[in-house]
């Protein structure tokens, strides 16, 4: 795609961030970045251990420890004992038992980070160690004892849809796995936390997805009124999903309100490991039935998700897998049944693309399955399903969104391959680059596809809103909202929204705090929708006003009255202001609430209108294997992206090119290993990202049909890049070695054994 | 806590005076928390993400992995002094312009890398810059950007139009 630069930043044209320069010159305060006078820093004691009973602690030791200011546990949470987003089933602190890996159990304050090192050294903690439930089908066979007092299912969902005893020529069927993929944001946990005088409140900076929700979890730990909790976001480091559940929230305001100092709490990466959840490693059975042409004609699935310890977001996780079992295909008719459990894994929770990505691994490698049996080619077996406006899920639901699949398809397939690989290249051409030599003669080329729907925004009956102010004053706009800026640039599109809807050019965004209505979490690609739509709202309110006002002064009926270019003109008569100048002296100032339209459960068969909206995206991936060692060179993908209208397309191109590297790590790099329980590779030596020399070559092509039910005309663009991107790479590596791959990451010994 | 004795940091070409720090701590935390010049970001804290990339004699290197009081005497420069007049170089306005920057939390890493490589090959081929910027992991952008800003100070430094 191709990025062009008009005279005004409005909607349409690629605006620039705001915070670009403080970013480049590192002047930007990221939430670790904060200090304050007085200042202690915490940390967390966390167990070593995936299950086990906690016999007793002994402080002594570390009170010694010159500089250590407290010490709390379990005891020392005043209010509700335990937190969660859906369900509050996940203690601040573990009591009598640990469920996890890294589960805490105790925080110190004290004057220097080394310091609380060693306090948490000094700690001695006697443990009794329980069988640990690392087996997901051991929690739903309910073979095994509950590990928590909720129970070891955190949800079962059945969707059955039409003809379920359907059948056809074809019958394919396949059992895939996906591993669990950490979030990896650079910028790792952080809050500072400030006590108020009288000792009732806290302040607390924060890296976070959604303030009002910590506000509302941390106000019920922390036995407070949540007026008494306020939260100001802090610079956040990217997010991903990671920073949707609390974290080091609850144990920040409780040290800062023990020690009535500032408290700065920050993970170093091994414990942001522990202290976020990660995306669910699944396991996907899926049988297909086509017809001889390849057309389906019914799905059976089952879907088993690892929600680890505690539940997050696991039942909502589950939900979007089930819900998304057909892919961005017709198909009337299904049977699925999906599960989610605890275990002693790590919990698991929100990633980008949430659920999806793991439903897409599986229908994605199921449409190659039955191309081959039906003799025809992975383009053609796409195209002939593909869903259209107006389809019918498999939940009964009606596809209102604009699914323009068919046109992704085609699209992307017309954007050239990329050269063969020259008989002589350079070694970091090859898969390995220069760690490992591969030999250029042993190199296969392999070329797959990958098609997805994904829902965008909060599913099954939530009321999912926002909240926006927009205040006009002097020929200059000021917005204020709640909306968590993690980099994916809201800060860049709600001024963008106010210039074009106000013909002003100078617009700042307030801080970002909890004085102002929720925003809703920065998640499920809801905040262009979601925010975008409250700040559009606000804005129009004024403007309404604004109309009234000139019309006023003019004597012009305020309908005749538009925003053309800076100016506000009358349509009918000849009266052309400025808004700068119109504005002069003036103060108008609205707030506007978006609700998008409501949804339903879903009924015991999985039927019901649960999903508000979907977006569709097409991948076509090019590897080089190299089948001897095992490794894989992605060189290049192509995509086209249904984003109804692009409001930044720079802002869009980098969310495309960034998720889709995030695909590609779950394709062929990423996984977070665990054995019995315990984490292997809780680092970035360990745990492997995607680097420069990974990137593969990106040909981005968008479909603009604005959305009719989206208040700018443009759907969420943050998940649909990450998620058929991984079924496309893995395709294609299937199809450069021809072995069925059934897994995510694939690893050099998938390939070679 | 022991402390070590006093030394004093050259950064930016600015002495400043180290007191009362415990021996072991990393040139990252020290210029972080001892000196207010918190430009250089820790993300890994092992040498595998260059978010901390600063210049100790004109070396780029993780500054997680250096001891701050072996840098005594060392020429050090951080983000912090790519524009003390409050300009900005080419290769940070061609960041904000090409879109290389989302979270940023990488780029303060990233500048510094593209500033060393470009400072010392004037036109890198694709496969360079690649090697080049490897050590520092950009979580958001997939990288795209980075090399279209890189592309950009090339050419603009080349005298060919972008
Ligand atoms: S913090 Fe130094 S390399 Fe990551
Ligand atoms: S911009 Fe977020 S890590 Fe690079």
């Amino acid at each position: 795609m191709t990025i062009t630069k008009t005279r005004r930043d409005v909607l349409g044209n690629s605006a620039l961030r705001p915070d670009g320069a403080a970013k480049v010159r590192g002047d930007f305060s990221f939430t670790s970045d904060l200090n304050a006078e007085n200042m202690l820093w915490g940390a967390t004691l966390r167990s070593p251990h995936a299950h086990a009973r906690i016999i007793s602690i002994d402080y002594s030791e570390a009170w010694k420890i010159t500089g250590v200011e407290t010490i709390i546990t379990a005891d020392d949470v005043p209010g509700l004992p335990t937190y969660g987003l859906i369900s509050q089933d996940q203690p601040v602190f573990a009591r009598d038992i640990v469920r996890y890996m890294g589960e805490p159990i105790a925080a110190v304050a004290a004057d220097h980070p080394e310091t609380c090192r060693r306090a948490l050294a000094a700690i001695k903690v006697e443990y009794e160690l329980l069988p640990v439930l690392s087996e997901p089908e051991d929690a739903i066979s309910g073979t095994v004892p509950a590990i928590h007092p909720d129970g070891n299912l955190i949800r079962h969902q059945r969707i059955v849809a039409g003809d379920v005893s359907a059948t056809g020529p074809i019958v394919v069927e396949g059992t895939y796995d996906i591993g669990m993929q950490d979030q990896a944001f650079l910028g790792t946990e952080a809050a500072l936390g400030f006590p108020d005088h009288d000792g009732h409140g806290v302040e607390v900076h924060v890296a976070t997805q959604w303030l009002h929700e910590d506000q509302k979890q941390m106000a019920a730990c922390l036995g407070l009124p949540e007026n008494r909790v306020r939260l100001v976001l802090g610079g956040v480091g990217g997010a991903f999903g990671a920073r949707e559940d609390i974290s080091l929230q609850v144990h920040t305001a409780l040290l800062a309100l023990r020690t009535k100092r500032p408290v700065k709490m920050q993970y170093g990466r091994e414990e942001s490991f522990f202290g976020h959840v990660h995306r669910h490693p699944a396991k996907v059975w899926m049988r297909h039935h086509a017809d001889q042409n390849g057309k389906l004609i019914k799905i059976e699935a089952r879907f088993v998700f690892d929600g680890g310890a505690y539940a997050s977001t696991s039942s909502a996780v589950l939900i979007n897998g089930v819900t998304h079992t057909q892919g961005p295909y017709v198909c009337h008719n299904a049977i699925v049944d999906g599960y989610a459990v605890r275990t002693n894994n790590p919990p698991c929770g929100a990633m980008r693309g949430f659920g999806v990505v793991q439903a897409c691994f599986a229908h994605e490698g199921q449409m190659d399955k039955i191309a081959a049996a039906a003799g025809i080619d992975p383009v053609t077996v796409r195209l002939i399903n593909a869903m259209k406006t107006g389809d019918t899920l498999i939940t009964g639901q009606t596809v209102e969104s604009v699914a323009p699949v068919e046109r992704l398809i085609r699209e992307t397939n017309e954007i050239p391959l990329p050269a063969p690989l020259p008989d002589v290249v350079d070694e970091l051409h090859l898969p390995g680059g220069s760690g490992i030599t591969s030999e250029r003669k042993h190199i296969r080329r392999g070329i797959g596809w990958g098609v997805s729907i994904k829902n965008i925004m909060y599913s099954e009956g939530f009321d999912d809103y926002s909240t926006a102010r927009c205040t006009l004053k002097d020929g200059a706009v000021t917005l204020k909202f709640a909306t968590s800026e993690v980099g994916q640039g809201f800060v860049t599109l709600a001024p963008q929204i106010a210039r074009s809807v106000l013909g002003v050019d100078d617009v700042v965004c307030d801080t970002i705090d909890t004085n102002i209505g929720s925003a809703g979490s920065t998640s499920a690609s809801r905040q262009t929708w979601m925010s975008g739509g409250a700040v559009d709202g606000a804005c129009r309110l004024v403007r309404e006003r604004l109309f009234e006002h000139v019309g006023a002064k003019y004597g012009v009926d305020p309908i005749r009255l538009i925003i053309d270019d800076t100016d506000i003109v009358d349509t009918v008569g000849t009266l052309r202001v400025s808004v700068h100048e119109a504005t002069q002296g003036v103060t108008i100032s609205e707030e506007f609430e978006h609700h998008h339209r409501p949804t339903e459960d879903l009924d015991e068969n999985g039927q019901g209108n649960c999903h508000v909206a979907f977006a569709f995206v097409a991948h076509r991936a090019v590897v080089d294997v190299d089948p001897e060692l095992g490794l894989v060179k992605v060189v290049q993908i192509a995509t086209t992206q249904d984003v109804g209208k692009a409001l930044n397309p720079l802002s869009v191109l980098g969310q495309i090119e960034g998720g889709i590297a995030q695909g590609l790590g779950l394709a062929v790099m990423e996984e977070i290993i665990v054995e019995n329980g315990r984490v292997r590779n809780p680092s970035f030596t360990d745990y492997l990202l995607p680097t420069a020399l990974d990137a593969p070559v990106v040909v981005a092509r968008l479909v603009e049909e604005p959305d009719p039910q989206a208040p700018l005309g443009a759907k969420g663009v943050g998940e649909p890049p990450c998620i058929s991107v991984t079924p496309a790479i893995v395709a294609a590596i299937r199809d450069a070695i021809g072995k069925d791959i059934p897994r995510c990451p694939v690893r050099p010994q998938d390939i070679c054994l | 806590m022991s402390s070590a004795e006093f030394y004093s940091l050259t950064v930016n070409g600015v002495e400043h005076q180290v007191a009362d720090a415990w021996i072991g701590e990393s040139l990252l935390y020290v210029l972080r928390e001892r000196l207010g010049l918190p430009g250089a970001k820790g993300a890994c804290e092992q040498g595998e993400c260059g978010s901390c990339t600063v210049f100790v004699n004109g070396e780029s290197v993780c500054s997680c992995l250096v001891m701050a009081a072996s840098a005594v005497n060392c020429e050090i420069a951080t983000v912090e002094g790519l524009n003390s007049d409050g300009t900005l170089t080419d290769v940070q306005e061609a960041f904000i312009t090409e879109g290389a920057v989302q979270c940023g939390f990488c780029t303060p890493g990233l500048v510094m890398a593209v500033h060393h490589l470009l400072d010392q090959n004037h036109s890198p081929s694709e496969l360079e810059v690649k090697e080049a910027l490897s050590g520092n992991i950009c979580r958001c952008t997939g990288y795209g950007r980075i090399f279209a800003a890189v592309d950009a100070v090339i050419a603009s430094r080349n005298g060919v139009e972008s």
